[in-house]
Parts: C-alpha cells; structure tokens; sequence
C-alpha cells in the first residue's frame, strides 16, 4: 500500500480515540459495516452478476444467530458457522441451476429478487419463533457486564469500531484477492460472450458459483454483526427486496468496479440522510429518500461508473496529459 | 379431505379473480418489453400514483368516480410516456442492467415522493362493493369487476394490436427493431405510444386495484414483485405466456394460503417461480 493509503487507515483508526462524540462513532461504524458489506455485493455484481437478492444472505446471517442465541443458548460464535453454512447452501442451491441453465442478465436479477423475498416471508410466517414484523432482540447478556464474549456482546461503542474496522479491512482484501485472480478475468470474458468463454474451456458454472459463495459469506458476516451490534432486526431491514435494492445502489452510487467504491456509497447513503434530517428536521418524511432515489436515477443516466470511480476516471485523465510540446 | 370442500372451491374462485387482475398488470409490462426491451421494475409505482390520484379526485376534491378513473388513466398513461422520454431514452444504447436498475431508482424516487408528499398512513377510497353469495361462498363484486375489466383491457388491447395501423406498427417494432426507420415509421414515437399505452394499462389497475385495497406508498412491494415473476414465468414480451401465468400464481397464492397461512402462498409462488425458472430460463413460453 502506498504512504497515502497507509496514513489515511491511520487516521481512520485513531479518530475515535480523539474523542468521538458516540453518535458520530455510530455513524462511522455503520459506514464501515454497509461498506463491508456492499463490497460483499460488489465482488459478484462487478463481474456481470447482478443480483437483487442480497437481502437473502443478510437475513439469514442475522437470524440463524439471534434464533440459536434466544432458542437453544446457541453462542453466536457457533451460531456464526451455522449461519455460513446455511447462506452457502442457499448460494449454491440458486446458484447451481442458475449457472448451469445460463440464467444470466434480466432473468437472473428476478431469481434472486424472488429469493430476497422468500426469505422475508419465510420470516414473517414463522412469527411465533421469529417474531415476524416486529422484530426481535437477541436476548442480552449485558445485564450484569459490559461486555460478554460468549453471546457477542458489547456495549462499547469503541470496541465494536475495531472490530468493524477489521471486518472492513478484511472485506477490502477479499475484494483485492478476487480482483487479482485469474477468474475475474474469466468472468469478466464470460459476462461479455459467455459462450466464446465456455467454448476456450472455462468451467463457466465453477467460477460463476465460487465468486457467489464468496459474496454471499461476506453478506452473511455482514448480517451476523449487523444483529449483534444492533440487537435488533426485523424482517424488513435484513431482508427482503428494500434493503436488497439498497445494497445495489449504494454500490453503484460509489462506483462497483473500484475498491473503495462501495463504501464510499455507504458513507454517501448515510451522510446524505444524516444531512437531511439535521436541515430539515424530523417533519418531512422521505425527502432524503426522494433525493436519493433522484440521484440514484441520474448516477445511472449520467454516472455509471459511481462517485469514486467517475472520480478516479477523471484524475487518471487530467494525469494522463502529454507533458512534452510536439517538436 | 372433503375435495368439494366449499371453501376450497371459494379459494380457487377467489385464485381466479385475482389471476385476472395479475394478467392485467402483466399486460402492461409484457407490452413494454416485448416492443422497447426495457422491465419497468418501478411499474407497481406507477399504479400506486395511479390510486392516489383517484383518492384525491374522488375523495378530496370530491370528483364523480367515473370521471376520476378516467383521469387517473390519462395521467398514468402520460406518466409512462414521461418516464420513457426522461428516464428510459437516456439509457436506450447502455447495457441492459443499466435499464433494470433505473427503473429501480425510479421506483425508490416514487415511493419516497409518495411518502414525501401523501403520507404513510393508509386512505381507502372508502367505496364497499358488495359481496354476493354463489351456493354457500362469497364472490366480492370488486374482484368479479376487476376481473371483467382485466379481460376486456386484455380484449381492447389485442385488438388495437391486431387491427389498428398503430398497433401493427407495435407489433412490428417489437419483431424487428432496425428494420423500422427504413419502413419509414419513428420507432422513438411508437416507443413513446407504448409507454403511454403501458402506462393507460396501469392506470386501469389502480383503477380496479383501489376498490379493493388500502392505498399507502409501499404498497407497489406488494404486487410489484409478483407481476415480474408472472412476466417472467410466462415469458417476457410474450403476453399469451403472462395471461397463463397470472392465473397459475393466482392459484398458488390463493389455495396456498388457504391450506396454510398466507405467507406462505406466497412463499410456494415464489418457490414455484424459482423451480419453473430452472426448467425453462426462458420462461414457460418465453424464447427470445
């Protein structure tokens, strides 16, 4: 990493200790943890992809947790496994077919649409253990400390930022990895003419589900710390098509194909709606939703290539300027 | 089991009804795509501002209802040739997800301006249509209403298809898009016909739609997934293949939540949905 890279993960990580008031640390922290885990989405979306059902893996990460914890005194940490497991099955289990059958561009996006909404419902009509709608609360184990290991609590805000940090980072170098390896460049040849790819010998259906389990796992990881750091989660803000949309725009609003892209739409999503709602107050509901979608509409239109990575095209342009005068 | 259970066979009416009312939205959409290639993912949208102008026509400003079902249709109708000149046009030439995912932007913009500008509670345009006993079960005469209403739009719209100059100028567009300018015919202007017909189509359902439900900004994630699953099922652009559709997820969601609980009739559709995906990509009669 560059000296630049380096200083600014260095005041990143300091800045709590400066003295964060504990909301603005909130903030950060969700930054970090959507941008964790629209970089998730972004690992499979970059690369033809695109899938609206994101919501699935989220959901099922942060419900298989909070049920083992409330229900059967299920650590999250074994929970955690458990959760992996179950988003690979159902990666794989969509997954296969959808290769293997080329379901590709339009058709595939509606499969997974379909899918965030399975389990949404699946979640709702299982009320009696889930809660349904209204939601549920891991049971806390904060009561007599302020922090206990064993059921994935804390209530430093502090602590959690670390943690989130280091998923963050950890989120960024998987990215990095599938980027410098030889299947996004197969996938990339494949998302252009999938058949010219298979025919050269590409094992189109192998690379297509490997970068899809790798999206989904850290999708799940996103959903698991979500639960325990929120303690709370309904159907509607891990699940479901909502929060599925959400994570495919904020990707795109930063721009999928850099690194630092899906994050960068996180921390726009969020700012934009803190903004709002410190100018104009709590009143007017969903007008920083209404800009949002605005933008959203315009970013496709005008900027397909997202805030950073429209950003970065035009440094690398302005850097690419001839600097000798022809003689 | 008793198979003539009475309230079964109410169940599998009731699957009809609404399988009417499904081919009707999916008129619209199957429309748009068979002849511009674009899914109007915020098409829900469009009828829940379609339901809206009606409440405040008829409720508000206390507008006959017939005269504000046939404003709400003009306005939807003007609503989808604006979205395809200011939205759809732009992104005519880029990939094809681009197109998916800005009518997905659309969708969140409506919503939210719904929510913006009418409020989260629900409004019910208040009108109670009677139900009508048929040999022990209830017919609601809003479903029987929507569901003549679907078929004669379905009716109305084959037959503009097939017998006007328009139409065939549709249709043709819709066979071979190149060709058409050196046919002398705009295809920019038959697009543009389409998206305000498209948009006729789904002013007529939040016409049908608001006599039976409650009006609120989310309500587009209620149908709107489903109307995309019906296209795809039957095929997209292929209108025959979304009339079966309709109906068969009709019937899933209907007699699946009479046998369980109603999530999950929508859980088997889904999952249906899925499992007809893997056997035919295409859809049931796709074959683009």
């Amino acid at each position: 990493m560059t000296s630049a890279r380096w200083l600014g993960l260095a005041v990143l990580a300091l800045a709590p200790l400066a003295g964060m008031g504990d909301y603005p640390l909130h903030l950060l922290i969700l930054c970090l943890l959507w941008g964790f885990v629209y970089t998730g989405w972004a690992i499979m979306g970059r690369l033809g992809m695109v899938s609206l059902g994101h919501g699935a893996f989220l959901g099922i990460g942060a419900y298989v947790v909070v049920m083992g914890w409330n229900h059967f005194h299920l650590s999250p940490w074994l929970g955690l496994p458990l959760a992996l497991a179950a988003a690979a099955l159902v990666a794989v289990l969509i997954g296969y077919p959808c290769f293997r059958f080329k379901i590709v561009g339009h058709y595939f996006a509606l499969v997974t649409f379909a899918l965030a909404e399975v389990v949404r419902l699946i979640i709702v009509a299982l009320r009696d253990t889930t809660g349904g709608s209204l939601g549920v609360t891991p049971q806390t184990a904060l009561a007599k400390s302020a922090w206990s290991l064993g059921a994935m609590q804390c209530s430093s805000k502090l602590v959690w930022f670390y943690i989130i940090l280091a998923v963050w980072l950890f989120g960024l170098w998987v990215w990095n990895r599938v980027d410098r390896s030889m299947a996004r460049l197969a996938l990339e040849a494949i998302a252009h003419e999938e058949d010219a790819a298979a025919s050269v010998g590409m094992n189109v259906t192998r690379l297509k589900l490997s970068v899809t389990l790798i999206s989904a796992l850290l999708t799940c990881l996103g959903g698991v710390l979500y639960a325990q750091y929120q303690l709370y989660v309904n159907p509607e803000t891990v699940s479901g098509i909502g929060i599925s949309l959400q994570i495919v725009y904020g990707a795109i609003a930063g721009g999928m194909f850099v690194r630092l892209g899906p994050t960068v739409g996180a921390a726009f999503t969020l700012l934009l709606a803190e903004a709002l709602r410190l100018w104009l107050g709590h009143d007017i509901h969903g007008l920083d939703t209404t800009i949002y979608g605005l933008m959203l509409v315009l970013f496709i239109i005008f900027m397909p290539k997202g805030i950073l990575g429209a950003g970065l095209e035009a440094y690398a342009k302005r850097r690419r300027v001839p600097r000798t005068a022809p003689a | 089991m008793h198979i003539f259970d009475i309230f079964l066979l109410e169940a599998i009416v009731n699957g009809i009804l609404l399988g009417g009312v499904l081919a009707l939205l999916a008129l619209g959409l199957n429309l748009i795509f068979g002849v511009i290639n674009v899914v109007w993912i915020c098409y829900a949208e469009l009828i829940m501002i379609g339901m809206y102008a009606v409440y405040y026509l008829h409720n508000v400003y206390h507008w006959p209802l017939a005269l504000a079902f046939a404003c709400c249709v003009l306005l939807v109708a003007v609503l989808g040739a604006l979205l395809h000149v200011l939205v759809i046009r732009p992104v005519l030439s880029a990939e094809p997800i681009n197109q998916l995912l800005v009518t997905g932007g659309v969708l969140f913009f409506l919503q939210a301006l719904a929510t913006l500008a009418f409020g989260i509670e629900f409004k019910n345009v208040g009108i109670r249509l009677p139900a009508f006993q048929l040999g022990g079960m209830y017919v609601s005469v809003a479903r029987l209403l929507a569901f003549a209403a679907a078929l004669a739009g379905m009716v109305g719209v084959y037959l503009f298809l097939r017998r006007t100059y328009l139409g065939t100028a549709i249709r043709a567009i819709a066979q071979d898009r190149g060709i058409m300018p050196l046919m002398g015919v705009n295809p920019n202007r038959i697009f543009v016909l389409t998206s305000a017909l498209g948009g006729a189509l789904a002013g007529l359902a939040s016409c049908l739609l608001v006599l039976q439900y409650d009006i609120h900004p989310a309500i587009g994630l209620t149908f709107g997934p489903i109307t995309f699953m019906v296209c795809v099922l039957g095929g997209l652009g292929n209108m025959v293949g979304g009339f079966i559709a309709a109906f068969i997820f009709a019937q899933f969601i209907s007699v699946g939540g009479y046998f369980l609980a109603l999530e999950w009739g929508y859980v088997l559709a889904f999952l249906f949905f899925i499992g007809v995906m893997f056997w035919r990509p295409r859809g049931i009669l796709g074959g683009k």
